[in-house]
């Protein structure tokens, strides 16, 4: 280990990481914060730029007193010291750089420079602590492709961040606790929600409900939502899903129609609703990039973590959104725990049991009812016409994956890849694989991305060049950042 | 209701950029991708393969569906890219690489 105190990477500053991060830094490890965004808070904390001069940002929130004790931490850290924060750096991959404990920091972070990405940094800790969050599912269906059509965390995150929406005339679509806030706050904005159309059968709750009533907070938050839906006026259709979307270069309606107990279309049911802007999605999906870098174990899409919320990596620790979707509350939970047990261990001591640990038992156990309730339609796939674009970079169509397994004999998404393209462009296939899993009946494993994002090539070369030299000179490095100025000697 | 108006907005004054050469304004702050839908644009793109249009999705870098050329520089995030007085915006055809 370096001289001084600990120092840990704490990778994403939504609520996960930034509860990690105090809870480390008040138990005397130093952190360094990297975050892709240009402020700290995450997709749930996403607030307006500070040009726009917000002076009641919260009312695009709710829970905004838990974000006011996470801000004012955050800013006592940073002003005593113990903790840096490092805005708009984007982590392409983290890689284990310890030899033998005592050899110096175990951890390199690489992380390109927000937006424009063309300059890598690295920074050295000697424990990685990931809680890089989730991005929304959305599976495909005619029409998806329609300027217009957004996911519906992209609409929020377009409305909070840019105070900006996507058309007078919104019809908000698909599955998940998401669609409720996305809706009420899409039309607290201005914006006629036509409709909110979930394909949730209402009886699934009601057989849900013990499981559900176990977070009550959560109850609440569920019939606030429900009375703003009927105070806005949102046309809530239950058991409905989407058929397609119309438009000529830019959407002008969407058809939806009932489901059947079946979760086929019922037919005859379909209708179409005219509209500007359709936001739809279909729950969330774990960002894992980095811990399948590190090597860190995957269980199905959710990193794998033990009681303290490390991985089976040692020195990494996983919190939030990236072991498995739960919400905001149990990723604060989680990062607390994993802060607590990243300091402790550095200290070369066990943690103390925290309070978070019930917190985190009973909204684990909300979401995991949540999950039984809220489902994609069971044959989404029978919209998908063979002319629909599956994958949305490299424009393959739903026909050709298919022919893909029919024809050509794969069975597993790899092959379906590499004879299809889909999957193979800028997203690095993060979009359309759970549509190209459920098309092709193969199973979603774990997607290697290494790099995370795209390096330019310059930026790779030194990289490997700098890594080499930190293997040499051992623990030089302790001030975490290193900036790595372009060496002449190596082109 | 609007949503600046939602959160009692006071921006600091606009400043502008050129879209295709066509001069907007753009409050500060804001990314390309929200000064484009507050002008009511919302594509700024077209794919390689089928010239499709195309423009914001995941809203938020994940889904590289609103790339754009700014100052020369094409396959920019629009969702990301946060603009600064006399930026120029160019809609951005195939790999962006052709003109």
């Amino acid at each position: 280990m370096t001289d001084g105190p600990h120092r840990l990477a704490v990778i994403g500053a939504g609520p996960a990481g930034l509860a990690a991060c105090l809870a480390a830094a008040a138990r005397g490890v130093q952190v360094t914060l990297i975050d892709a965004a240009p402020e700290a808070g995450g997709q749930f904390y996403r607030r307006p730029a500070s040009g726009l001069g917000a002076r009641r940002p919260s009312a695009l929130h709710h829970r905004w007193s838990t974000w006011s004790r996470l801000e004012q931490g955050l800013a006592a850290h940073l002003e005593a010291g113990t903790v840096e924060h490092l805005p708009d750096h984007h982590v392409w991959t983290v890689e284990r750089t310890g030899q033998a404990p005592g050899a110096g920091p175990g951890f390199t972070v690489h992380a390109l420079i927000g937006p424009l990405q063309e300059r890598s940094v690295a920074v050295r800790a000697d424990a990685v602590l990931l809680a890089t969050g989730g991005y929304e599912k959305v599976l495909p269906f005619p029409g998806w492709t329609l300027p217009g059509v957004v996911t519906a965390g992209g609409a929020q995150a377009m409305l909070k961040g840019g105070l900006v929406v996507p058309g007078r005339r919104a019809v908000v679509a698909g599955s998940g606790p998401l669609l409720l806030p996305v809706a009420t706050g899409l039309s607290a904005a201005g914006v006629e929600v036509a409709a909110l159309v979930e394909s949730l059968d209402p009886r699934r709750l009601s057989r849900a409900a013990v499981a559900l009533a176990s977070a009550p907070g959560k109850a609440v938050e569920g019939a606030l939502y429900a009375f703003q839906l009927l105070r806005h006026r949102i046309p809530f259709l239950p058991r409905h899903t989407v058929v397609e979307a119309q438009g000529e270069g830019h959407l002008e309606a969407v058809t939806v129609a009932a489901l059947g107990p079946d979760g086929r279309v019922r037919p005859g049911t379909a209708r179409s609703i005219p509209c500007e802007a359709f936001a739809v999605g279909h729950g969330m999906i774990p960002h894992t990039d980095l811990a399948e870098a590190l090597g860190c174990r995957v269980d199905g899409v959710n990193v794998s973590v033990d009681d303290e919320q490390r991985t089976d990596v040692p020195g990494v620790w996983a919190a939030g959104e990236t072991t498995g979707i739960g919400g905001a509350e149990l990723a604060l939970a989680e990062g607390h725990i994993a802060g607590r047990s990243a300091a402790a261990r550095l200290h070369g001591t066990a943690p103390d049991p925290s309070p978070a640990a019930r917190v985190r038992t009973r909204t684990r156990r909300f979401a995991a009812a949540l999950d039984t309730v809220y489902r994609p339609p069971l044959h989404w796939a029978d919209q998908v016409t063979d002319d629909t674009v599956v994958c949305r970079c490299e424009e393959v169509t739903a026909g050709r994956v298919r022919e893909a397994v029919t024809d050509l004999g794969a069975g597993d998404l790899r092959t379906v890849k590499l004879l299809t393209r889909a999957g193979m462009g800028w997203c690095q296939g993060r979009i359309c694989e759970p549509a190209v899993a459920g098309l092709t009946g193969c199973e979603q494993t774990p997607a290697r991305r290494m790099p995370a994002r795209p390096v330019p090539l310059g930026e790779l070369a030194r990289a490997g060049a700098d890594d080499d030299e930190s293997h040499d000179d051992g623990n030089d490095h302790a001030p975490g950042r290193d900036t790595q100025p372009p060496k002449p000697t190596h082109p | 209701m609007n949503p600046l108006d939602l959160v009692r907005a006071e921006p600091g004054p606009a400043f502008t950029v050129t879209l295709d050469g066509r001069t907007i304004d753009v409050l500060p702050g804001r990314t390309v991708a929200a000064a484009l839908w507050a002008e009511g644009v919302t594509s700024w793109r077209t794919t390689r393969g089928t010239g499709r249009p195309r423009g914001v999705f995941c809203g938020i870098g994940v889904c590289f569906d609103c790339l754009v050329t700014v100052n020369d520089r094409p396959n920019q995030r629009a969702c990301l890219v946060r603009l600064a007085p006399g930026d120029a915006i160019r809609t951005q055809e195939g790999t962006g690489h052709d003109d």
